[in-house]
């Protein structure tokens, strides 16, 4: 344990030494999945970046590749059948994928912290809510258990739990859903990550206590200058929280930009249907917009750009030509062929 | 916590009457005089086994006869075999041995059960995790009766051949202390150790795969401490159901492996009772089993409530 701390700070970047260069760089990452019926290649040269203080949201529908891609960066993914044949994760210069298991570990919890989804399920049932983020104190900082469990306490009562010195011996079942998910971000900020990534926070939630959470996230992040990325499929969620926004489909990005570039005018026939599908309410008795079409078959990708079979854009060369990241302007690429006219908003 | 105890046990009134009671009706079903046995190849005098038939109530029907057994029993009186012994003097002088048969059987049923099951487990898909789960099957498929035969076989005769005359574990009796219930308690567990390594494996398996293993591994918790306090945890709860069920199962089981080793439990007793008609002695054991087995059972439903936050007993 001790000499696994040395040698991870002897190869760990220092805190806060590049300024405000990227916290996070995900460079051309492939990741694939050895599987009885075939390769199945989930990401496929997702690149993003995230400074300090920065909130990306990464948005797409099931098995476009989103979480994989956070789990790459977590390192938990399980390896095999998983694999990463290419790319890069540099985490301040650093390239993780580079690092020994023992280096990594020494930066999940710590400096790369992760939220997921269903709270009752991502927390032990048998040991109480205390326990559990204690742990962090106890395993990572070597704090004794009482002080370990005055630390969780503080937290609990940071992430806003109604009498938490009385409940922080509950266990997880003791909790509704929402005060849950606030006790999975207490144990993610428990030693200040650096990056926190938030995979589908919101979604086993009901709706009021989504924004509540989403508004939870946005706050602690400000406090603490943490770069945050946030996972999902809904797009109502991120209008508030996020500063850019990358819309992956079938592994790849298809679109980035700034958050109110892209509400205003997608630049990608997929990021247009997304944003079409949200029901409104002075669309109230007409039907709701679908995008048509099934997502794709990772065994069996379409040719050219995966998203043509359902594209109202598509033209000949779709089918043969992979579009490349197309540059709109500065901080904004779109994986589309016929961009310009997506934005101009006329159907091809 | 406590009303639920008493009423566990208050259930387990009408569980013992059932239990005695059938036992009871296929005890007197089995052929032959009790009483004619007592005096072996000759006939008895007329009128001494008329006095003990209408002393032991055989005359009676058999409701009747249960009725008279069963008031005895809640006054804590086993009753008298024929040849006029208390039952509870038997039982009492042979209970322990075949508690601490019971016992031996249990703890290496645990350490072999759980800790073959953990290691195939980790080695998933491997040879030895092939290995273990293919020897657990033999373990299941060979008979008691085999597996005892060829421990005394290759312990007692072979390895002695081998150490010049010193016998390691020795494989008759209980003259030896705890070591000698090492052999047959291993046989006795036997079957029990090959289906535990295999509820171990699949309990583990199924807990590496669990969410909060990820969330664990997030927090960037070592793999021993993700494995051995997150998973295992978790994992230890079936298996300690099975091991507290499997006490009466493994007492009740020694008849076979006491006569093998010649060990003077109740399994033994139970044995020779059945064959001598002394059913006053078989009654009793057999209640003294089901009074274990019900008692097992709750203490596996409290340590449950204990091992897991989420049950509560009102």
């Amino acid at each position: 344990m001790k000499s696994a701390k040395t040698t991870a700070t002897d190869v760990l970047p220092a805190e806060g030494g590049l300024g405000n260069d990227a916290l996070l760089e995900v460079d051309d990452l492939h990741v694939e999945f050895v599987t009885r019926a075939g390769l199945v290649k989930a990401v496929n040269g997702v690149s993003y970046s995230l400074r300090p203080g920065e909130s990306l949201a990464v948005l797409g529908e099931s098995g476009s590749g989103k979480s994989v891609t956070a789990q790459a960066i977590m390192g938990i993914l399980d390896m095999p059948p998983a694999r990463i044949p290419q790319g890069s994760i540099k985490f301040r210069g650093t390239d993780l994928l580079k690092l020994s298991e023992d280096a990594r570990a020494q930066i999940r919890g710590q400096r790369i912290a992760m939220i997921f989804q269903d709270a009752l399920s991502a927390l032990n049932p048998v040991f109480s809510v205390g326990w559990q983020i204690s742990e962090m104190f106890r395993v990572h900082r070597g704090m004794s258990k009482r002080d370990a469990m005055k630390k969780a306490v503080e937290l609990m009562e940071r992430v806003r739990i109604p009498a938490a010195r009385q409940r922080v011996n509950d266990y997880p079942h003791q909790f509704s859903g929402g005060m849950r998910q606030r006790i999975m971000i207490a144990m993610s900020i428990a030693l200040d990550p650096e990056v926190l990534i938030a995979d589908e926070p919101t979604t086993a939630l009901d709706v009021t206590v989504q924004a509540q959470i989403m508004e939870l996230l946005a706050e602690l992040q400000r406090e603490s200058n943490m770069g945050l990325i946030l996972i999902t499929h809904d797009l109502g969620v991120v209008a508030d929280v996020a500063d850019k926004i990358a819309v992956m489909y079938a592994g790849r990005i298809v679109e980035n930009a700034p958050v109110r570039d892209i509400y205003k005018n997608p630049g990608h026939p997929y990021t247009k249907g997304l944003l079409e599908s949200i029901p409104r309410v002075d669309q109230k008795g007409q039907e709701l917009y679908a995008i048509k079409g099934l997502p794709p078959n990772l065994l069996d990708m379409p040719s050219g750009c995966a998203f043509h079979p359902r594209c109202p854009y598509r033209q000949d060369n779709c089918v043969t030509d992979v579009p490349p990241l197309n540059e709109i302007n500065l901080d904004r690429n779109s994986a589309c062929h016929y961009w310009r006219e997506v934005l101009d908003g006329s159907h091809g | 916590m406590g009303r639920y105890v008493i009423r566990r046990l208050i259930q387990a009134i009408p569980v013992l009457l059932g239990a005695t009671l059938l036992i009871f009706a296929v005890v007197f079903a089995l052929p032959g005089d009790p009483i004619a046995a007592l005096a072996g190849e000759k006939r008895g005098n007329p009128v001494v086994v008329a006095l003990l038939r209408e002393q032991y109530h055989l005359n009676d029907p058999l409701i009747v006869q249960y009725g008279y057994y069963i008031s005895g029993v809640f006054q804590g009186n086993l009753g008298r075999t024929y040849a006029n012994v208390e039952v509870s003097q038997i039982i009492a002088a042979k209970f322990q041995v075949t508690v601490n048969l019971a016992i031996t059987a249990l703890v290496l049923e645990a350490i072999f059960g759980v800790g073959l099951g953990l290691w195939a487990a980790l080695r998933r898909g491997k040879a030895t995790d092939s290995m273990i789960l293919a020897s657990t099957l033999i373990l299941v498929s060979v008979p008691t009766l085999v597996t005892g035969f060829v421990l005394q076989l290759l312990l007692g005769v072979q390895l002695r051949r081998w150490t010049g005359g010193v016998e390691i574990f020795p494989i008759a009796g209980v003259s030896d202390g705890w070591i000698s219930y090492v052999v047959p308690g291993f046989v006795l567990a036997g079957t029990s150790i090959a289906y535990l390594t295999r509820l171990t494996r699949t309990s583990l398996v199924e807990n590496l795969r669990a969410d909060y293993v990820r969330t664990a591994v997030a927090k960037g918790m070592p793999r021993r401490r993700v494995v051995g306090r997150h998973a295992l945890r978790n994992a230890l709860i079936p298996l300690i159901t099975f091991l507290g069920a499997d006490l009466g199962t493994l007492m009740g089981g020694a008849v076979i492996t006491e006569s093998i080793f010649n060990i003077p439990g109740i399994g033994q007793e139970l044995f020779r009772s059945v064959h001598e008609r002394q059913q006053p002695v078989v009654v009793g054991i057999v209640t003294i089993l089901v009074l274990v087995y019900i008692l097992a059972n709750l203490v596996v439903d409290l340590l449950y409530a204990v091992l897991d936050p989420r049950i509560r007993y009102e």
